[in-house]
């Protein structure tokens, strides 16, 4: 098995992709709005990540 | 206060939703193609296969159930349902040896995540297949 070596970044953007999917899949009635749901999942994943990032960064000192 | 308006919709035989749900949790994404919503089962597969194997690639730890105060309980036990989730990628990562003693480092704790991650999302995509199996949604 090959092993995967991430950054903190990287990973949370992997963890986003697939969760966002499955999110999107299962949440909707029609395609159109699972494509929507997902996409804005996976905005709202990549945009708390900077900020949970920023917030880290400044709250160390 | 508004009283919202509930229909309560009778539960289905279980011969209705029972297969699809099984077969969910076997493989990801199964439930669905036994339903006939292919694109649904295919993503669904991809994604639950992909966050699993990333998780194993990662080094990721898996659950045992352990009782002692009620965090250990907690965390060990419900960390274990959710690798449980993920069925015959579980089931078969554990015969086959793959599983993880606990490490130190970052990308082993994403692995350990995203494995019961993974198996959490599975049960989601379980309850959308009863969902649909029951008629409740296309």
């Amino acid at each position: 098995m090959p092993k995967m070596n991430l950054t903190h970044f990287e990973a949370a953007v992997l963890f986003s992709l697939f969760t966002s999917v499955v999110l999107g899949v299962v949440t909707k009635q029609n395609d159109r709005d699972r494509l929507h749901y997902g996409v804005y999942v996976f905005i709202c994943f990549v945009v708390a990540l900077f900020g949970l990032g920023w917030l880290m960064y400044f709250g160390h000192g | 206060m508004a009283k919202e308006k509930e229909t309560k919709r009778p539960m289905p035989a279980v011969s209705v939703w029972a297969p699809a749900v099984a077969l969910g949790w076997l493989v990801p994404g199964a439930g669905h193609l036994l339903l006939k919503k292919t694109g649904r089962g295919v993503l669904l597969l991809l994604a639950v296969t992909g966050m699993f194997l990333s998780g194993l690639m990662m080094r990721g730890a898996m659950f045992q159930p352990q009782t002692g105060d009620l965090l250990t309980t907690l965390i060990n036990t419900g960390g274990f349902v959710g690798d449980l989730g993920s069925g015959l990628l579980y089931l078969l990562s554990v015969w086959l040896g793959y599983n993880q003693p606990d490490m130190a480092g970052h990308v082993h704790d994403y692995g350990t995540k995203f494995l019961v991650t993974a198996g959490l999302l599975n049960v989601l995509a379980m309850v959308d297949a009863f969902e649909i199996a029951a008629g409740r949604k296309s």
